[in-house]
C-alpha cells in the first residue's frame, strides 16, 4: 500500500461536496470537499504500489482539458484501472454540480 | 420479460444507495457519514486500504412515516466484515434506538446485512463489536421490531448470521445465502466429498434464501426488487412485535435436532421436512 500526494492549479471552491464509488475489488472510493481558490489537492491511498507516474499522467491529462475546480480530493483506491478512475472521477465532478 | 424491465434490483445497489431506497423520500438523514473520516486505525497499519465509513452506513429516517434506524453493510469492502469501527457503529445506532424507546419515541430498526462475520484483520475488536450488536438487538426488540435484510449476494454469515438469528423478523431473497460457517470454511473443515464449495447450485440448495424461508428459519421471501422489498419491509414494521422470538424457541429446534440421523448425507429436504415439522 502506498500513499501519494498530487497539486494542481485550480479555479474557485464548490459549495457542495461529493462521495462516489466503493473500496471494492477494481474500484476506488473519491470524496471531494471544497478546498482553498487555486489550489487542487489529491491525496491517494492505494493498494497497488509504484504506481505515481501513472496516477500524474492520469491527473495532468484530466485536468489540461478544463481547470477544475479548488477542492480536497481524497482517493481510496483498491486496483482501479485508469479508466475507472478518470469515471469516478467525472462522476464526482458531476455530483458536486447537482448540489 | 415486462416484469423483468419493471423491476429495480434491491441486490445491484450498494449499501447506501439501499438505505435511500427504503427510507420516505428527504427523511434521509446517516449519522458518522464519510465526510467525518471515522476509519478503522487498523487496516493501513497491515497495508490495506480503508474505506471513509468504514462500510456501514448509519441513516435515520422514516419508512411510511414511522421513525427508523437503517444500519447498511457494505458487502464489496472488505467481503462486507465487521471491525472496531463499522462494528460500533451500528450497536451504537441499535443502542441509540431502544434509548429512543425508553423515552417515548418509537425508532425501529433495519439491519442490511451483506457480511462475512468478524474482520480478521481486527479479531477480538471484531468480535467484542459483534458481541455489542447481538446485546442491542436482544435490548431493542423488548420494544420494537429489529428486521434483518439479507439480500445478497455476499450474504450473511459467521457472528453477524447469529444476529440475523437474534432479529424479530428476517427477509430474504433467492440470492440470499445465510449461514455460521461460509462454504469455503465448512469445505475445508469436511472436505471436498461432503461439500464442494465451488458447487453454486448445492450451496444455494442448503443456505440459499428460498431453502431458509421453506425451513422456517426467514419470515419473508420477496423478489430482488426495491418497491417489493419496501412493501415487505413497511409491513413488518406495522405489524409490531411477532407472538415469539425465534431464538426464544431453541429448545423446540434442539429437541427437532436431536430426532436427526446424521449417518447419511443431509438433503435440502431432510432439513425441511426437520424444521417444518409441527410448527411451535
Amino acid at each position: 500500500m502506498e500513499t501519494l500526494s498530487f497539486e494542481f492549479p485550480a479555479g474557485q471552491p464548490p459549495k457542495g461536496r461529493a462521495l462516489v464509488g466503493c473500496v471494492g475489488s477494481g474500484d476506488l472510493e473519491v470524496l471531494l470537499e471544497p478546498g482553498t481558490a487555486g489550489t487542487l489537492s489529491i491525496q491517494v491511498q492505494t493498494s497497488v504500489n509504484g504506481a505515481e507516474q501513472r496516477w500524474q499522467h492520469l491527473f495532468q491529462r484530466l485536468f489540461q482539458e478544463q481547470t477544475p475546480p479548488a477542492l480536497n480530493i481524497q482517493i481510496h483506491d483498491f486496483g482501479a484501472t485508469p479508466g475507472v478512475v478518470r469515471l469516478r472521477l467525472e462522476q464526482g465532478f458531476e455530483e458536486l454540480g447537482h448540489d | 420479460m415486462t416484469d423483468l424491465l419493471n423491476r429495480h434490483s434491491f441486490v445491484e445497489l450498494g449499501a447506501r444507495q439501499r438505505a435511500k431506497a427504503l427510507l420516505d423520500t428527504g427523511s434521509y438523514r446517516e449519522l458518522i457519514d464519510p465526510f467525518q473520516r471515522v476509519m478503522s486505525p487498523w487496516l493501513s497499519r497491515q497495508g490495506v486500504v480503508p474505506q471513509a465509513d468504514d462500510g456501514v452506513v448509519i441513516a435515520k429516517g422514516t419508512l411510511d412515516g414511522l421513525p427508523l434506524v437503517i444500519a447498511a453493510i457494505e458487502g464489496n469492502f472488505q467481503g462486507g466484515s465487521l471491525g472496531e469501527v463499522g462494528g460500533a457503529k451500528i450497536a451504537g445506532a441499535l443502542e441509540l434506538a431502544a434509548e429512543d424507546n425508553r423515552n417515548g419515541v418509537p425508532t425501529r430498526a433495519v439491519l442490511l446485512l451483506e457480511t462475512g462475520g468478524v474482520r480478521l484483520q481486527e479479531a477480538n475488536l471484531g468480535l467484542a463489536a459483534i458481541a455489542d450488536i447481538h446485546a442491542a438487538i436482544v435490548d431493542l426488540r423488548q420494544y420494537q421490531p429489529v428486521i434483518g435484510v439479507v439480500a445478497g449476494s455476499v450474504g450473511c454469515f459467521g457472528g453477524m448470521s447469529i444476529a440475523a438469528g437474534l432479529c424479530s423478523y428476517l427477509l430474504v431473497t433467492r440470492e440470499a445465502r445465510l449461514g455460521l460457517n461460509g462454504p469455503q470454511v465448512i469445505e475445508q473443515e469436511a472436505g471436498l466429498e461432503e461439500y464442494d464449495s465451488r458447487d453454486r447450485p448445492f450451496i444455494w440448495s442448503l443456505t440459499g434464501g428460498e431453502q431458509r424461508f421453506n425451513s422456517g428459519l426467514a419470515d419473508r421471501y420477496v423478489a430482488d426488487d426495491v418497491a417489493q422489498i419496501r412493501q415487505q419491509i413497511s409491513q413488518l414494521l406495522q405489524q409490531g412485535l411477532p407472538a415469539a422470538q425465534r431464538s426464544r424457541q431453541a429448545d423446540y429446534y434442539l429437541a427437532r435436532l436431536a430426532a436427526l440421523d446424521a449417518a447419511p448425507q443431509i438433503e435440502p429436504a431432510t432439513v425441511r421436512d426437520l424444521y417444518q415439522g409441527e410448527r411451535p
